[in-house]
């Protein structure tokens, strides 16, 4: 009976929540959404009166608070499409819808609202790093109050305080990293875009820069949606979109992509190979390949850890010694290799 | 990072800019440009105030030609045949020579803040390219006006009296001269990808530019064909402009020789008002190709 109540009582609150979506294949709608695309294309006029499509047809859905990264190989058309959502380019066709504006519409709220960290540093050398700031807050129209408060807050987040009146020639490739990430952070976007942020940096730095997104995310729940072509980065993120060739090639949680092409590879090294691999294929469910090769035993079974135990009983109680075992799952190359029939790596690079 | 309140219209839905933050918005949206106007001046002062010995090397150039190339044509050059001594016949062209080369910087650094990048995080700002471009002019001329300033500080070295009213005049002919060039560089620098091609382009012209404005001689001693082009040289008007000032307050201070428009001289307020619209027409100009999108 209260639940029943209960039940009303939302009905009320929260009315018609299906009705409002007026297209059910649109979901998740724009409004939901920090970043939302359909059918986004950019054609850049090529020799000979043909055009080459950077990127043709893109349905991006990246949610509000979310980590977002956007994955591909070199000149697959990241950038392209980071300039699109930013409202540096025009699109072709299609539409885009970022942090609630409409980038042909109002390419000038979706600018104000937005955060864009370029893939090559873009600081005036010879200003201090205070100078920068303040320089950029007036660009973007904040009070002078606010632009004080707001130069401190953001410095202290960098942690680069006692840096502030440096020239930013002087800096470190990370410090100035760091600052360029805090100069888009001095109006408050509510997305921000981060063009390959750690390329050029050393691993420190890399990490370094990574922790800092991570207590922004944290801190403040801002939406990031972050190009990179390393895997490792990619990882980390709430969600991953593939790209390649212009053209969008999966998109998913990390764990969901890895989960969809497959189960863990399980490789056993043991004193009888042959013999194990018998025994194994009785034990593992029906219908897997049980292969041995040079690396030992291997199948892949959803859940692999999981089996390793039960393996190693089996064998054991058939006598077969087992002197190492491990399972690996699924790793994003492997994704970006089922979707793309090639390694990420290598991937045929390109100029931007 | 606070998140903006996204209060999300539907996007299809929202028609034009105005109907949910009209009227309230205008005079912000005006206030906002007018910000980024300011940071762009801004910017250009704090440069200045880091470079001091560039420019302490760039005042350097118009002194030398002042003194060194002024003082020994002096004795060359008799009195009567300009009306005035010759350092202070050089004096406009200098003191021109002065604004131009900062004028001239703004196309320069356009072209590397295009190549730095730092043009893209200018055009991310949520204000129009051609406030950016209004930015940019305005930021170049009052740079150039404040280093033809110190160069007028050495008025009394050629002769000239510290009359207030003479030093506001040329500082407003000189804010004229500066606008100009810096509107000319724009023009020039918003279609240029490389600096390369910038200065090649800027050695060619500069020389008749300088030599057919006036400056170091007086133009009705050129061939008929090098007076028409004097005619159609903006820093002609500008060094015209500054020469003549100086006659409306030193007796006896006027030299002739300026430009002359079929055979006449045009009037000083007319001959102010062709620098100003060749300004700010290479200004639209520039507006123009800049802002359109890729």
């Amino acid at each position: 009976m209260q639940l029943h109540a209960g039940d009303d009582d939302l009905a009320t609150t929260a009315p018609p929540a299906p009705a409002a979506g007026p297209d059910p294949a649109d979901r998740p709608r724009a409004e939901d959404c920090a970043v939302f695309t359909r059918g986004l294309v950019k054609t850049y006029p090529g020799p000979g009166g043909t055009g080459t499509d950077a990127v043709s047809g893109l349905d991006l859905d990246v949610l509000r608070g979310e980590t977002f990264a956007f994955l591909g190989p070199n000149g697959a058309g990241k950038s392209t499409t980071i300039s699109l959502l930013c409202a540096l380019a025009r699109p072709t066709s299609g539409r885009a819808v970022v942090a609630g504006a409409d980038v042909l519409a109002r390419p000038d709220l979706v600018r104000r609202r937005v955060g864009m960290l370029f893939q090559h540093s873009a600081l005036d050398p010879d200003l201090t790093v205070e100078q920068n700031l303040r320089v950029h807050a007036r660009l973007y129209g904040l009070r002078r109050r606010e632009v004080r408060e707001r130069t401190a807050e953001v410095l202290a987040l960098a942690e680069l305080s006692d840096r502030r009146r440096s020239p930013v020639r002087t800096l470190s490739g990370g410090m100035r990293r760091r600052l360029e990430i805090a100069r888009q952070l001095l109006h408050s976007p509510s997305v921000l875009f981060l063009d390959e942020p750690t390329t050029g940096l050393d691993p420190h730095a890399r990490a370094h820069i990574w922790e800092h997104l991570r207590v922004l995310s944290d801190r403040d729940g801002s939406t990031l949606f972050v190009t990179t072509h390393y895997l490792d980065e990619a990882e980390h993120c709430d969600r991953i979109a593939i790209i390649d060739h212009g053209r969008l090639v999966a998109q998913g949680t990390p764990h969901g992509l890895k989960a969809e092409i497959g189960d863990d590879r399980v490789v056993l090294r043991t004193g009888d190979d042959a013999r194990a691999a018998g025994i194994v294929r009785k034990a593992a469910p029906p219908g897997r390949t049980v292969t041995a090769d040079a690396d030992g035993v291997w199948l892949r079974v959803p859940d692999g850890s999981g089996w390793i135990p039960r393996l190693c009983a089996v064998l054991g109680e058939h006598g077969v010694a087992v002197h190492a075992a491990s399972a690996t799952p699924p790793s994003l190359d492997d994704v970006f290799f089922h979707h793309t029939g090639r390694s990420i790596d290598a991937a045929p690079g390109g100029t931007r | 990072m606070t998140s903006l309140p996204l209060r999300t219209p539907e996007p299809a839905a929202a028609p034009a800019p105005g109907v949910r933050d009209g009227g309230g918005e205008r005079l912000p949206r005006l206030r906002h440009e007018l910000r980024a106007v300011h940071a762009l001046v801004h910017r250009d002062l704090l440069r200045l105030a880091c470079q001091r010995a560039h420019t302490a090397l760039m005042l350097l150039q118009p002194v030398l030609y002042l003194f060194i190339l002024g003082g020994g044509l002096a004795a060359l050059i008799p009195h009567s045949s300009l009306g005035v001594g010759y350092q202070t016949y050089l004096f406009p062209g200098m003191l021109m020579m002065t604004v131009q080369a900062p004028a001239i910087m703004v196309g320069v650094r356009l072209i590397t803040d295009r190549q730095s990048g730092y043009l893209r995080e200018l055009l991310m700002a949520p204000v129009s390219r051609t406030t950016l471009l209004l930015g940019s002019c305005a930021g170049g001329t009052l740079v150039a006006t404040v280093q033809g300033a110190v160069l007028l500080s050495l008025a009394g070295t050629v002769g000239l009296p510290y009359d207030p009213l003479l030093l506001a005049l040329l500082l407003v002919g000189m804010v004229l001269a500066s606008f100009v060039i810096t509107a000319l560089s724009l023009a020039l620098a918003v279609g240029l990808r490389r600096p390369e091609m910038f200065h090649t382009l800027l050695g060619l012209v500069m020389m008749p530019l300088l030599f057919l404005s006036g400056g170091f001689f007086p133009l009705d001693s050129l061939p008929d064909w090098a007076r028409a082009l004097s005619a159609l040289n903006p820093l002609a008007y500008g060094v015209d402009l500054l020469r003549r000032s100086i006659g409306l307050r030193v007796p006896g201070g006027e030299a002739g020789g300026g430009v002359e428009w079929a055979g006449a001289q045009p009037p000083l307020l007319l001959e102010a008002g062709v620098l100003v619209a060749c300004g700010a027409l290479a200004l639209v100009w520039a507006a123009r190709r800049f802002g359109r999108p890729e």
